[in-house]
């Protein structure tokens, strides 16, 4: 497996590949699609996340001391943006995660983008990742 | 008006978004300022900036003629019978909360009821909701069909001798259909029932003739009309308002505070407490004069219609395409058209089309109990003014397309 930070300049690396949005949004509705499927019975209340225009749903499984995740969203872009943020941070330890500052999300310009509404509900992802990973620590 | 001329005036309008000519579409959220807008605020501050009613020196006698002035600008375009019955709010939300606020304290006791429309905005949910919890009344809703039209028919029933008021909106920001508001009034009053309408839209699309509708309270927004944000007005018929309670304390809304007791102003004052905008108030009279202007321009009208007729036939007959707020003829509607294309998510096809340099709105536009209705999370929302064109519109609905295409792929 690559360390989290081989992981991370990989996505920044492909990202910095596109320089139009639309194409951006290609790689993000790819990832998206890509993602595998989420079970219905998983899309609960206390799964889904708070403050996104769309709705998301992540749940998480502690496995051999690391945090795996999976997710599902009824909008693409959003489901390719919980993507990139599970196949960064899925199967790492939680202080892995808890001691990440994300900041690749800024460097690839995904944040500033993103609209309000969407820039929340990126924040609201990025902070429940976060706190399943306190939680677990 | 040619469409370039009107453009001229908007300053805003020329500019790009992500390299791309700017096409926007969310005027129903907020219009576009006018340039007269811009330069009236910029000469308030500049010249006649000093608080208005209270001073006797030149500028505040300069900046209280130009906010009374305006007081007299709106009367004309809501003919309105007397300047008492026009107060000065932040916005359309301001205005119903002090409506239904002080109606209901004047007039609603426990066991009555209050009626709002299904095809409600929040602001005209809410306040009465708080309202109705406060005073022991009930809440009751009058339906839509699946159209997006009223079901008026039903309205007669639903009135009792315990039925205060119905507040309603003259055009729904998502259904974009005309509200029959003369017959809606008619049938209440025939069973004493108050009116309030919520002309948030409506006073953009064609205005209203306060006293020609008959309706009771009429509340508007001043940035949906092309003017300053934070500016809006309540119109209120004198014999209720002089029957409510005052909204706020403070100053200016008072006649003499004692210890033991303070008397009120008369109207309008009465229910303007403190420091009113005086900034941007003045640029109501600049905005009404061009939304009034617009709305008499037979060539401005043609324009409007051709490009509703355009997208209602291209978001209206499509397979893949369910619109909302279906007329039974192009004068029933505004160019305003929310609509979800089949397994694409709204906001997807907004953060794209956004990208393409066309601002939509999408979600649930402050009308959750309508998205209940239709069974939706959200909509697409294309909302169209004066200077919006018809290139534009096939602009949209090419990329629309497109957008669609590379989502579905
Ligand atoms: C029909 C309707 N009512 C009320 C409002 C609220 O207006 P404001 O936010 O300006 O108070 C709006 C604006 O979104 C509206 O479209």
């Amino acid at each position: 497996m690559k360390s989290l930070q081989e992981v991370k300049e990989a996505i920044v690396e492909d990202f910095s590949t596109y320089d139009e949005w639309l194409d951006k949004y290609e790689y993000l509705i790819e990832l998206g699609k890509n993602l595998s499927a989420y079970p219905e019975e998983k899309k609960t209340d206390d799964r889904l996340i708070q403050g996104c225009q769309s709705r998301v749903w992540l749940d998480s499984e502690v496995r051999d001391g690391r945090i795996w995740f999976t997710a599902d969203s009824d909008a693409i872009i959003t489901k390719g943006i919980i993507s990139l943020l599970i196949s960064v941070y899925s199967g790492r330890t939680a202080s892995e995660i808890y001691g990440d500052d994300f900041g690749f999300i800024t460097e690839i310009g995904l944040k500033e983008n993103l609209s309000p509404t969407r820039a929340n509900g990126l924040a609201s992802m990025i902070a429940r990742i976060k706190t399943i990973a306190e939680e677990n620590l | 008006m040619k469409v370039e001329e009107i453009r001229q005036m908007f300053p805003a309008l020329s500019q790009e978004v992500y390299g791309k000519k700017l096409v926007y579409f969310d005027n129903a959220a907020t219009s576009q300022r006018l340039s007269s807008v811009i330069e009236c605020q910029k000469d308030c501050a500049l010249g006649a900036n000093a608080n208005i009613h209270r001073a006797v020196h030149k500028l505040a006698v300069e900046a209280t003629k130009a906010y009374e002035d305006t007081r007299d600008a709106v009367k004309s375009f809501l003919n309105v019978g007397s300047r008492d019955e026009i107060i000065f709010t932040s916005g359309t939300t301001h205005s119903i909360n002090l409506a239904a606020s002080c109606f209901g304290n004047a007039f609603v006791n426990p066991g009555d009821e209050v009626i709002v429309s299904e095809s409600e905005h929040h602001s005209n949910i809410v306040p009465w909701q708080l309202m109705c919890n406060r005073r022991g009344a009930t809440l009751r809703v009058l339906p839509v069909d699946n159209d997006g039209h009223l079901l008026v028919d039903l309205l007669e029933g639903m009135l009792s001798e315990r039925t205060k008021i119905l507040a309603v909106t003259q055009i729904s920001n998502v259904l974009g259909i005309r509200n029959p508001i003369e017959r809606i009034v008619s049938i209440c009053h025939s069973k004493g029932c108050k009116v309030l309408v919520d002309g948030a839209q409506g006073a953009v699309h064609g205005g209203i003739d306060v006293q020609e509708t008959g309706c009771d309270f009429y509340a508007f927004s001043g940035h949906k009309v092309y003017a300053a944000t934070g500016v809006g007005v309540l119109y209120g018929k004198k014999e209720l308002l002089e029957a409510m309670p005052p909204y706020m304390g403070g100053g200016e809304m008072i006649d003499h505070v004692r210890f033991s007791g303070t008397t009120y102003a008369p109207l309008p004052e009465k229910f303007e407490a403190g420091t009113q905008n005086f900034l941007s108030v003045p640029t109501l009279r600049p905005a009404l004069e061009f939304a009034q202007e617009v709305n008499k321009d037979a060539e401005v009208q043609a324009r409007q219609k051709e490009i509703i007729d355009y997208l209602l036939d291209k978001l209206g007959n499509s397979p893949e395409i369910r619109l909302f707020g279906v007329p039974r003829g192009t004068e029933e509607k505004i160019p305003l058209f929310s609509f979800c294309v089949e397994g694409v998510h709204h906001e997807d096809l907004a953060l794209i089309l956004d990208k393409m340099g066309i601002a939509l709105r999408s979600g649930q536009m402050c009308a959750e109990p309508l998205m209940d209705r239709f069974g939706v999370t959200g909509m697409l929302r294309a909302s169209i003014a004066p200077y919006n064109t018809m290139e534009e519109a096939e602009y949209f609905v090419k990329c629309l397309d497109k957008a669609a295409k590379m989502l579905r792929a």
